[in-house]
């Protein structure tokens, strides 16, 4: 209790205050979700412009192999790392865990301010790497040396240092929001809410923010030392080489400890995106079902079990590297095993849905096809995950389908069901409807669209990476025409975004009105005395948790579902 | 049916769960100091990480690594002393860890003028610390030693050396700037109305963790 009078609760009163140098939960939330949609749109272009080249190769004169190269790295980090990461934590996470767990702020608000203006930081030197000498860097976005600071790469001048740099300030960015939503959701849970009561929604965004705030120092280093090997000529990670004819300067390095750290970083990346879109999607299916979640402890140490795990498989991303067999044994069968807890959680999910009251909402069908969506990418991660199986196919589009499926398009698909879900809390109005089954259906059918055909062109052996196609034998012309659909597929899913970005602006003016509980959730967050929750967020007092998030049509109950503050003796709202 | 979660006192492995998943707080500490503990978890792996690609560097290089007690021999008096720097600032660095000790010893007794002069002193050892690393920084520089090569053997050495010490270095420094901070809000009175003193503690740990690091690189960088 006592600390409760650490919390700064000065009201922000100006503008400047309440909106920019806002040090509340909820405005930063909205702010780190507004930078990170408007760079993913840059990224979404992008995505249709490398889409362009390959589906209609030579109609598109500005689009040279250098530019290809450009997009496809800077599409790949601006989607994995400054859209997903920082929505899911900096968006989501900022403005669900307080609520969720009954505090009234982060625990260092200022802390948190901070974070986010290092967020838009790192986002301007990305953007800026478009306009210096040479662009953006090409190298991939995995950034591998000895290729990412030679010249002949696209942006080896400057792109890459911007890169880096971007990098290093986005870590600091996410260390100092990750530090306060771990101790948020350990020391300044309201009372009764036991770590076994939290939404999985919580549950998943902690273990996410742990995995985020143990992973991305490899990234930090491996970004420190290839910055040196670039403007300061050291050799952390370059051999003897020879570039164009001459002789360089660098001997000794090693590459493949870039990729080590690399993927020491990557893994659990995968798993910072993932485990908060799981724990977002039990929530929405809960909900919309109207049906307790099914094995919620399970659920839990699945979540948990994952989060380790993901530590232990990082190799798997370098069985072409060239690396010992052993190591690749080991990677595979800790791979293979890290399916088990996830299979588990589908198998909830779905177990969730049976026999449910399900509600067919804009949020459900988000849900619904995430399940959908990820179930496909994981049973081609089982394929992948083998390195027999894998040499054949890393570098084909095998992969590409493979990795769009499961961590593009699955957490994706949650960000939009997450955000069609608080909506209504964040803005006071409801989005409207028949715009986002338009969208669900729009992104849902045609991201299928796009990334199936895709696995037939990986197992043709059409390779990855390729900026044309052109006198390869093997590639049957129907490959071209595949390309040429999934070009055309993308262009339209692409375009589908726009209703969502105009649903998310005009909802805001000409929205219907939202309840404070419009789709009747049991969670602390819709019980607030306002919508959007005020300053300090609960009024005078702290909601005190009685229950679990997930009692949904209990028996002897006029309502169908009893919110987390609901006390049994009493029997009224305390 | 049961429908609502009920919290009894069980035993063993669920014991163990149900007193993490306790009410309110996971850990019976402050907000800020479980804050610094996580932090520091966090730096652990950003030095961990930089001391591992030190290792793989040492063994993928192809020239011989420089012998760490020769090139860091210092000639006092006409005697030609090895390691004998490195020695004496790794004295007062964890002379200093002892200074803060007491510092935070005293600021639990809410003694503040002795709590803040302790921290002084701290940050004072500290700052010696990095005086002296820049005397050793600017020694190895005028012998040739840079980041991209030197005349001892591997390139690495001076990468390295660099990189690792410069970052522990601007630990060091980012801490005095804390320590100070801290030690003058002391005397102002700052934490007067609040009578809490634990930002001492605090900032102690931090100090605490950057000597801790240290000790690993003087083990691995100077003695290997």
């Amino acid at each position: 209790m006592e600390d409760e009078v650490e919390q700064d609760m000065h009201e922000p009163n100006s503008f400047w205050t309440k909106y920019v140098w806002s040090q509340d939960h909820k405005v930063i939330a909205i702010q780190y979700s507004v930078i990170a949609i408007l760079v993913g749109i840059v990224a979404l272009v992008l995505s249709g412009l490398m889409r362009l080249q390959l589906g209609f190769p030579g109609h598109f004169d500005f689009i040279d192999p250098s530019a290809y190269y450009q997009f496809v790295t800077m599409h790949g980090m601006i989607m994995v790392i400054y859209l997903l990461t920082a929505i899911f934590l900096g968006g989501f996470g900022n403005y669900l865990i307080p609520l969720m767990v009954g505090a009234r702020d982060m625990v260092f608000p200022f802390v948190n301010m901070l974070s986010v203006w290092f967020y838009l930081l790192a986002v301007l030197i990305l953007m800026a790497s478009f306009f210096v000498p040479g662009g953006p860097t090409g190298a991939g976005w995995t950034l591998y040396p000895p290729q990412a600071i030679l010249p002949g790469t696209p942006g080896s001048d400057w792109g890459i240092i911007l890169m880096l740099v971007s990098l290093a300030v986005f870590i600091v960015a996410a260390t100092m929001g990750g530090l306060n939503y771990v101790t948020t959701v350990l020391q300044a849970r309201t009372r009764g809410m036991t770590l076994m009561r939290m939404p999985l929604t919580v549950w998943g965004i902690f273990t996410a923010t742990i995995l985020a705030l143990l992973a991305f120092p490899a990234l930090f280093v491996s970004a420190v030392m290839m910055l040196f090997d670039k403007t300061l000529g050291t050799s952390f990670f370059m051999p003897a080489i020879i570039s164009m004819g001459q002789q360089l300067d660098y001997e000794g390095g090693s590459p493949i400890l870039f990729q080590h750290l690399f993927w020491f970083f990557g893994h659990p990346e995968v798993y910072i995106v993932a485990l908060p879109a799981f724990g977002i999607v039990s929530d929405l299916i809960s909900i919309h079902a109207r049906k307790n979640i099914f094995g919620y402890r399970m659920m839990v140490w699945a979540i948990v079990i994952i989060g380790v795990m993901s530590f232990v498989v990082w190799a798997h991303h370098m069985y072409v590297s060239g690396m010992n067999p052993i190591f690749g044994y080991f990677f595979a069968t800790t791979t293979l095993i890290i399916a088990v807890p996830t299979a588990i959680k589908v198998y909830n999910w779905v177990l969730t849905l049976w026999r449910g009251n399900i509600r067919l909402n804009v949020p459900m069908l988000f849900a619904l096809g995430f399940v959908s969506t990820f179930t496909i990418g994981g049973l081609t991660g089982l394929f992948l995950g083998n390195v027999v199986v894998d040499l054949p196919l890393s570098d084909t589009y095998f992969v590409v389908a493979h990795f769009h499926m499961v961590m593009g398009v699955s957490p994706i698909l949650v960000v939009f069901g997450g955000i069609y879900h608080w909506y209504p809390k964040m803005s006071g109005r409801m989005l409207n409807d028949t715009l986002g089954k338009l969208h669900f259906w729009g992104t849902f059918l045609g991201t299928y669209a796009i990334y199936f055909p895709m696995h037939y062109l990986g197992v043709l052996g059409v390779p990855r990476r390729y900026f044309a196609y052109e006198n390869y034998d093997f590639i049957p012309d129907s490959a071209k025409d595949l390309n040429a659909l999934i070009s055309v597929m993308a262009i339209f899913v692409g375009l589908m975004q726009l209703i969502f970005i105009f649903n998310l602006v005009w909802s805001l003016f000409k929205g219907k009105k939202a309840s404070d509980n419009p789709w009747e959730a049991t969670s602390l967050e819709w019980q607030t005395e306002t919508t959007p929750p005020g300053h300090g967020n609960w009024g005078k007092e702290l909601p005190i948790c009685h229950r679990w998030a997930y009692d949904y049509g209990v028996p002897g109950y006029a309502q169908d579902y009893l919110p987390q503050n609901f006390s049994a003796e009493s029997g009224e709202k305390t | 049916m049961q429908t609502t979660h009920t919290l009894e006192d069980p035993k063993g492995v669920k014991g163990f769960v149900s007193d993490w998943a306790g009410d309110k707080n996971t850990f019976k500490v402050s907000w800020g100091k479980a804050m610094m503990w996580i932090f520091l978890l966090s730096d652990t792996f950003v030095f961990s990480c930089f001391l591992i690609g030190y290792m793989v560097v040492r063994m993928s290089t192809t020239e011989p690594w420089p012998n760490a007690s020769e090139v860091f021999a210092l000639e006092i008096a006409g005697h030609h002393i090895p390691l004998v720097l490195i020695a004496i600032m790794t004295f007062i660095l964890i002379t200093s860890s002892g200074t803060m000790a007491m510092a935070v010893n005293f600021g639990y007794r809410k003694d503040k003028m002795k709590a803040a002069l302790l921290m002084i002193v701290t940050a004072v050892l500290g700052l010696s610390f990095v005086g002296m690393q820049a005397f050793e920084w600017s020694k190895l520089i005028e012998e040739g030693v840079r980041p991209w090569g030197n005349p001892f053997g591997a390139p690495q050495f001076g990468s390295v050396f660099f990189m690792v010490t410069g970052f522990h270095g601007l630990h060091v420094s980012i801490g005095v700037i804390y320590l100070a901070t801290v030690a003058i809000k002391i005397l102002k009175g700052h934490y007067e109305q609040s009578g809490n003193y634990e930002i001492v503690e605090i900032s102690g740990l931090y100090w605490h963790f950057v000597d801790l690091v240290w000790v690993f690189i003087f083990a691995l960088f100077y003695l290997w």
